[in-house]
């Protein structure tokens, strides 16, 4: 029997048990694929906003720019990659300007801090200078920033597993009944027993409620497709560029990412299917003719990949955090600024609880600190050789394209939570991330998997289920 | 540090062919630093034949071809060292290089040899709409699983492009059991060498459809199908002529692109055409003392070419080291457009001269002309000429001699 049982290993559930794991509680994250940060936390602009979007005094707004100030202080703890870029709007002629100046106000009253509006050409290009010819005015945060999305969903998992918190993968929960006050919470697998139930179960968090009988909020995937640039590009841009928001939404961004790469998107469009990740020749078109318009010379041509998120949109404009049931609280709809505001969401659902009944006491040995991946190329030349004269697989360059070494694959295969397949090391050590896609390196991550995990070659997949590499042994069939 | 006067990275084709020719020149000190777990490149996983016709007059097997230029660079006793990456190389020519056993480790070269090779170009370039699933691969990568690891990428296989790989791996996966049911490729001709499309794809049954791309990616976990289309002049998909076809695998053959990270981080002049160095007739980069050949400076068709383009280039390295010549002459080459790229890019020094180019589309009954301003200084009929073919022409030291405009065009021009 657990205290508290959280559905969904997004960045939402992430930060909820990393925020709680640090109290005497008994907990659970439950998550229905091979790995976390499967759905929009993995897929996403990686955006720490400013928070001069948000419609004053809704939730979104007053947890994104609270969550916005915490973050540089988690991403540290926790060893994620966090860059304060500074976001700038970029407009042009009165009509934008006049919205600027809304969003300027709006940001002010949202308690955003040193946000400037930008008058001139000449300022714009101060701090963008591939500004397209026509722009001259603008906003400038500059506590905007960047994050890894899934870098932080993954430390923020493994830190409350560390301080004690369990995670179930693979459990697709199929049933939630609830007697003498104990909430049963039924998979194919097995039934966990939990107090309190915390549904942030993404995109199909209304369903889960309607499991539990709360059948007042619907969710609706909105698809967001990317496309993402090779490193040579990181000069293009240093702010996160976007353009004027319209009725339409905040439209397609340019942004460079933590790890240097520049990213181009997200589409917008509602659909129907919750599983429908393709990208589209439409997304596309989409993607490029709006970055195109606002950010020169971009190198389309150095397209490195590109992919589909889907925001779980509730259907009341705001986030939806509430508890309509004894002790089951809903944490829904969190879509943008859904990952700047999850620090803030994690303290506002803990007090939740508090005020629930709860009864929260420190951990003695809390510890809030975690390594981070991918550190290798970090090191002085002096801790590389002492590393590598330790453990000789840190001389193997295993990705070439993004220098990760077999030291840093088995170290992160061996950390909770722990990767099986080959995204989830690529999610991890950045190891097939590169601009060969695993050209190169499949063949031997699949080796490192198979054997440290002594399944067969054959058995490794790239995303868990039936995602296989390899279809068998040659002459099988012969 | 530890120096050595010549440092050559990548032992492959290239590497080994460069450090025996400035070995035989001369430079014995001479140290090649391989990130696989032996010499050879990819040659290794190339077990087909077809490799030496040139070199050898005969039909050899890509290790045997490798085995050959291994043995000879052991014979010499040439040191390399293997599952050696180089991190870092600069212009006063230190490299800097990783393995298990030394750790990291910079040497001070006198000269340097890139020899790095290319890769594939990876299907995230291609923005193929549709969802991500397992089973796409470069036909690079499947013939490592197939010939290298013994297992099975795929058993009902798409291949999109026509480059000389693809065309290998549509024969060894029919070969191994598989269904390969069709190549597609974007443009009207396909990309490889003509002796392979009969081999691989006419002995085979494998139907061959030109214009044609893969418009979607469809399959949650594994590759279950992709739409295929034709495509119009301007390589925009014709949407009436989408057509599904039910396959595991998406083998990927869309081009290959020399591996220059290095090179560019050292500052060294890149041409755009051929995302190689812009070199000289010695194979020497814009940076003093670097030279680079194989596929690493552009991509070639046959091994043959990049064993003697590697010879030009260890033969300059060492006559860099042991007695470096004052330039003499500096001619720019140009190309028309027909004629995309040229390597060499530059002329130093004046001496009969072998040109090597690749035309930007299938060209008939031509005239391939250099000019020196408005004269035509060499011309030579071609039935026809074709971007898979790498053409080559030798121009003779006393006609640059007469070059006074400072830079020649290598051109097309249609025969009368």
């Amino acid at each position: 029997m657990y205290d508290i049982a959280i559905i969904g290993a997004g960045v939402t559930g992430a930060m909820i048990a990393r925020k709680l794991s640090a109290y005497n509680l008994k907990i659970c994250v439950l998550e229905k694929e091979e790995d976390v940060s499967m759905g929009a936390s993995m897929a996403n602009s990686g955006i720490v906003h400013a928070g001069f979007d948000a419609v004053s005094g809704t939730l979104k707004a007053k947890l994104n720019v609270k969550g916005s100030e915490m973050m540089p202080q988690i991403a540290s703890e926790l060893g994620v990659p966090y860059k304060n870029n500074g976001s700038l709007v970029v407009g042009k002629g009165s009509d934008d300007f006049q919205t600027i100046k809304e969003l300027y106000e709006r940001g002010i009253k949202n308690g955003v801090k040193n946000l400037q509006l930008i008058t001139s050409r000449e300022d714009l290009l101060r701090i963008e200078p591939n500004i397209n010819d026509d722009f001259d005015c603008g906003l400038y945060a500059p506590t905007g920033a960047i994050v890894c999305p899934y870098t932080l969903t993954i430390q923020a998992i493994g830190n409350a597993m560390d301080n004690g918190t369990e995670l179930k993968l693979g459990f697709e929960v199929k049933k939630i009944s609830c007697d003498n006050g104990i909430y049963s919470i039924v998979s194919d697998k097995e039934t966990v027993q939990a107090k309190y139930v915390i549904n942030a179960a993404g995109l199909f968090a209304d369903e889960i409620a309607r499991m539990a009988g709360d059948d007042s909020f619907k969710i609706t995937p909105r698809k967001g497709e990317y496309m993402l640039l090779d490193k040579e590009c990181s000069s293009l841009v240093t702010t996160t560029v976007f353009a004027v928001p319209t009725k339409m939404g905040k439209g397609i961004l340019v942004t460079p990412t933590t790890h240097g790469n520049i990213i181009l998107g997200p589409t917008s469009v509602d659909i129907e299917d919750k599983d429908n990740k393709a990208t589209t020749q439409e997304g596309f078109d989409i993607i490029s003719k709006q970055a195109k318009e606002r950010v020169k010379n971009v190198p389309f041509g150095k397209t490195i990949t590109s992919f589909c998120g889907l925001r779980a949109v509730g259907d009341t404009g705001d986030f939806i955090i509430n508890s309509n049931l004894p002790r089951f609280i809903n944490v829904a709809a969190i879509e943008s600024p859904g990952l700047s505001a999850s620090p803030a969401i994690a303290e506002y659902v803990a007090d939740m609880l508090a005020d629930m009944g709860i009864k929260m006491t420190q951990k003695a040995d809390y510890d809030p600190y975690r390594k981070p991946y991918n550190y290798f190329t970090k090191l002085t030349n002096e801790e590389k050789n002492e590393l590598i004269a330790k453990d000789p697989d840190y001389g193997k360059i295993i990705c070439r394209c993004e220098t990760v070494t077999k030291g840093e694959i088995k170290d992160a295969m061996l950390r909770n939570p722990k990767p099986t397949s080959i995204d989830g090391i690529k999610r991890r050590t950045r190891a097939s991330m590169g601009r060969c896609q695993g050209g190169f390196c499949y063949p031997h991550i699949i080796e490192i998997i198979s054997e440290m995990l002594n399944i067969p070659y054959e058995n490794v997949t790239k995303f868990g289920g039936e995602s296989f590499i390899n279809l068998g042994k040659i002459k099988e069939d012969v | 540090m530890k120096t050595t006067d010549l440092v050559i990275i990548g032992g492959g084709p290239a590497g080994m062919s460069a450090a025996v020719a400035a070995y035989e020149s001369g430079v014995k000190d001479i140290l090649i630093l391989e990130r696989d777990s032996s010499l050879g490149g990819i040659l290794q996983q190339c077990i087909h034949n077809g490799f030496g016709l040139h070199k050898f007059s005969e039909e050899l097997t890509g290790p045997e071809y490798a085995a050959r230029y291994e043995a000879r660079v052991k014979e010499l006793k040439i040191p390399y060292k293997l599952n050696t990456m180089v991190l870092e190389i600069n212009q006063n020519k230190e490299v800097t290089a990783i393995n298990s056993e030394e750790g990291i480790f910079t040497i001070q070269a006198k000269a340097i040899i890139l020899a790095m090779g290319c890769r594939e170009r990876p299907k995230g370039a291609l923005n193929i709409s549709g969802t991500r699933p397992s089973g796409i691969f470069t036909a690079g990568t499947a013939q490592k699983f197939v010939n290298m690891m013994g297992y099975m990428p795929g058993k009902s296989v798409v291949i999109l492009g026509s480059g000389d790989i693809g065309l290998i791996m549509a024969r060894r996966m029919t070969l191994e059991g598989a269904k390969v049911k069709a190549v597609c490729e974007l443009m009207p001709y396909s990309g490889g060498l003509e002796r392979n499309i009969e081999q691989c794809l006419r002995d085979f049954d494998i139907p061959l459809k030109l214009s044609c791309t893969v418009a979607e990616i469809h399959g949650k976990d594994r590759l279950e199908g992709v739409t295929i289309a034709n495509v119009d002049k301007n390589r925009c998909i014709i949407p009436e002529t989408k057509e599904y076809i039910e396959c595991d695998t998406l083998l990927l053959s869309c081009g290959l692109i020399p591996e220059n990270e290095l090179t560019k981080a050292c500052g060294i002049n890149i041409d755009r055409i051929t995302n190689g160095a812009d070199v000289d007739q010695n194979r020497e980069t814009s940076v003093e003392g670097i030279f680079a050949c194989g596929n690493v400076l552009h991509v070639h068709d046959l091994v043959d070419n990049v064993s003697e383009e590697a010879e030009t280039a260890g033969k300059g390295a060492a006559e860099y080291i042991l007695n470096r010549k004052n330039k003499s002459a500096s001619i720019r080459v140009k190309t028309d457009g027909k004629v995309r790229y040229c390597v060499p890019q530059r002329i130093t020094d004046i001496g009969d001269t072998t040109l090597f180019f690749r035309v930007s589309d299938i060209y008939k009954d031509v005239k391939i002309i250099v000019k020196d301003g408005e004269k035509e200084i060499f011309s030579r009929k071609k039935q026809k000429v074709a971007p898979g073919e790498m053409e080559s022409i030798m121009l003779k030291g006393d006609i640059l001699t007469e070059v006074d405009s400072g830079e020649i065009t290598v051109g097309l021009e249609k025969l009368q």
